[in-house]
């Protein structure tokens, strides 16, 4: 039956061998074979950017809008008729800076939270690393971060404020909330193809989360030593008080709380990523 | 040397059916759960599962087209995804060596919004490409496809065709050493099935694996050499095409003689045709198991309509056992019991008719039955519904003890005369 075949001389040494069988229990994530895919994630990230720039009439223009609009309510609202202290700081660039890294944070988790059932017809035809998805989603905002930081960067000239030693850690806070909205967005991306109250639920968590974060306030309102470390449990503290700490030079976060915020950050992505691939293995059954 | 590159054994796929059809849960039902779950544990579920498949073995050889046919139902898509990684099996294992592509369903990853240009590299990367590998391959793909003038338009404003050709495009030329096709050609006109069977072809040449699922028999018999048979999650028969085709058609819980329909439930709204019997009676008036070539054959099919129905027509798919349509034939292809059956009253009916002496050959064919108002609705149709055994004997031609070719040996009116030259 095979001598019919005509069969041309193919290497057999670039061929990987796949495994397919049951597995079972609790795994890390299979880092290697993302590396792999880094191509993909990259088109992934891609394709949030580009669909949603051209499906929008202002296109890049409400990565822009989004966190002005915000910083024009809490300037009247906040400043303005609450009369809530900003450390100094212009209210405009007070609240601007504070909304930076919580917009990226918010749409990272709500993006990723709601990614693997949007994308429910191609996880259950195709194979491919399903964390591609939600980490594409998340990165993806960084393009909307850095097109409203350069707008953060003229207002810090506009009001001629020193440029501090502070400003060196920015990377760090701007990671802290990527660190802190993968976790989430992981946690929540796997439990919404379980239960779809996750889809509901997701905004009131992050209204709730948003004034629990130093966005309208700022944290030296809240007491140090202890008080300080557990307001630093929510990874977004140190992330948004970080950040506004480096823009501006002012309300340097304790460094318990920042500590705090770190931990919490790095233990919800590793524990996200558990979570994500304990139940992987059966989106494509259930999704 | 043995090559093979996919190896199965024992292969299962477990569901979880009932409670919540749509797979996913809401807290509400969790919360629900929840003490019944603690009261019982373990596996106690197994009466709410069902296996989608189970005992599957099979090794494919490198080069080697294989065909995965059976009903739907029968597994064979919880099998595709199985191998292609999509899903997780519940027991067994696999190894197959090299890189897998799957095209279980064209444009899959597709996004409308997107050029189709960019819908090349991002459906490619979907599917494993490396990008160098995509832009090596950018340009053959586009002329596959055929839509060289559109390559920056939204594939939102392509025609289905252009789409159609563009998604297997690039799931064609990705270059797996293993490449699985789901049913593919289901869709698309005859031109765009010539064209991937063509490229489906050129990539068995040149030696890289081939899983091919469909329900088109002739496709089916063209490409592959072997073939599993799938029947309610188990591998019924594997063995060379021609007969695991001919087993697919005519083995199984296929009837012969009569086939009966059980009386299943149902209102007249949904299901306003019922089918009762389909009975082949031999010349005496029998139902006949056997028939022969050389008498007519009368083919009886009964059926009870539930409401009055306007334009209905009932008819016959006569196939080879290979799967190749011979002819369809309705109740009311003779415009004198079209215009007078233009509605038929609710009650009992049996429609009959005769299929001449000497027309057939000798063999197994399959019948199937169809009960549908023109472009209006398809009521009832089962393509295989009943087989009937046609012996030759004393056919045309018996005095050479010869096989004749072809499912037909029409008895046909010759003339022989000599002719003077002029």
């Amino acid at each position: 039956m095979k001598e019919s075949t005509p069969r041309t001389a193919v290497s057999i040494l670039a061929a990987p061998t796949i495994w397919i069988r049951p597995t079972r229990g609790w795994g890390f994530a299979n880092l290697r074979e993302l590396w792999r895919n880094r191509e993909l994630i990259y088109f992934f990230i891609w394709r949030d950017v580009k669909v949603r720039y051209k499906q929008t009439l202002l296109g890049a223009g409400w990565a822009i809008l989004k966190p002005s609009l915000g910083m024009v309510i809490f300037t009247v609202v906040f400043a303005g008729l609450a009369d809530l202290s900003t450390d100094g700081v212009p209210p405009p660039v007070f609240y601007f800076s504070g909304l930076l890294p919580w917009v990226l944070f918010q749409d990272g988790v709500t993006k990723a939270g709601n990614s693997l059932v949007a994308s429910s017809n191609l996880i259950t035809k195709v194979y491919f690393p399903r964390m591609a998805i939600p980490v594409a989603l998340v990165i993806a905002g960084l393009v909307d971060f850095v097109l409203s930081f350069v707008v953060l960067l003229g207002m810090v000239a506009f009001y001629q404020m020193p440029v501090t030693p502070a400003a060196s850690l920015l990377p760090l806070f701007v990671g802290l909330a990527i660190l802190a909205a993968m976790g989430v967005g992981l946690w929540l991306a796997a439990l919404n193809v379980y239960y779809r109250d996750v889809g509901y639920v997701m905004p009131f968590m992050l209204q709730a989360w948003l004034y629990a974060s130093p966005v309208v306030y700022s944290t030296t309102m809240i007491p140090s030593g202890i008080a300080g470390v557990l307001y630093g449990l929510n990874p977004m503290a140190g992330a948004v008080q970080g950040f506004r700490w480096a823009v501006t030079g002012v309300g340097a976060p304790p460094i318990e709380m920042l500590l705090s915020s770190l931990l919490v950050g790095l233990f919800l992505l590793v524990s996200g990523v558990l979570v994500f691939r304990r139940m992987e293995r059966v989106f494509a059954d259930i999704v | 040397m043995t090559d093979t590159v996919i190896q199965v054994e024992q292969l299962g796929k477990r569901y979880r059916i009932g409670g919540t059809p749509g797979g996913y849960q809401t807290l509400r039902d969790s919360i629900a759960s929840l003490g019944s779950r603690l009261t019982r544990r373990g596996p106690a579920e197994s009466g709410d599962t069902i296996w989608a498949v189970r005992h599957i073995s099979f090794g494919v050889e490198r080069g080697e087209v294989l065909g995965i046919i059976g009903r739907n139902g029968a597994g064979k898509s919880t099998l595709l995804k199985l191998l292609s990684r999509v899903t997780e099996p519940t027991e067994g294992q696999a190894r197959i060596d090299g890189r897998i592509g799957a095209l279980l369903e064209v444009g899959t990853g597709f996004h409308p919004e997107l050029t189709g240009r960019e819908n090349v590299y991002l459906n490619g990367a979907i599917l494993g490409m490396k990008r160098a590998e995509i832009d090596r391959k950018f340009d053959e793909i586009i002329e596959f496809a055929e839509v060289e003038r559109f390559v920056d338009t939204p594939v939102k404003r392509y025609s289905s065709g252009m789409y159609l050709r563009l998604a297997f495009g690039v799931a064609a030329h990705l270059e797996p050493e293993i490449l699985i096709v789901d049913e593919v050609l289901a869709v698309g006109d005859a031109e765009f099935q010539r064209k991937c069977l063509g490229k489906m072809n050129d990539v068995a040449q040149e030696g890289r694996t081939v899983l091919f699922v469909s329900h088109n028999m002739s496709a089916i018999l063209r490409l592959t050499e072997r073939c599993l048979v799938l029947d309610r999650g188990r591998i019924a028969m594997q063995g060379p095409t021609a007969e695991a085709v001919d087993f697919y058609m005519t083995a199984g819980d296929v009837a012969t003689g009569e086939r009966r329909w059980s009386d299943e439930a149902g209102t007249a709204a949904d299901s306003p045709f019922r089918p009762i019997a389909l009975r082949v009676i031999g010349p005496r008036g029998r139902i006949a198991e056997r028939v022969a070539s050389v008498e007519p054959i009368t083919v009886e099919f009964e059926y009870q309509l539930r409401i009055e129905m306007t334009g209905l027509r009932v008819g016959l798919y006569f196939s080879t056992s290979r799967g190749e349509r011979l002819f369809t034939s309705f109740d009311t292809d003779a415009s004198e019991d079209y215009t007078h059956w233009t509605t038929r009253p609710a009650g009992r009916y049996m429609s009959r008719c005769q299929i001449p002496a000497n027309l057939l050959n000798g063999g197994t064919f399959v019948l199937g039955v169809n009960a549908s108002a023109f472009r209006i609705r398809s009521y009832f149709t089962e393509e295989r519904a009943l087989t009937i055994n046609v012996d030759a004997t004393g056919a045309p031609g018996s005095h050479w003890p010869e096989p004749r070719g072809g499912p037909l040996r029409p008895g046909l009116v010759w003339e022989i005369r000599g002719v003077d030259d002029p």
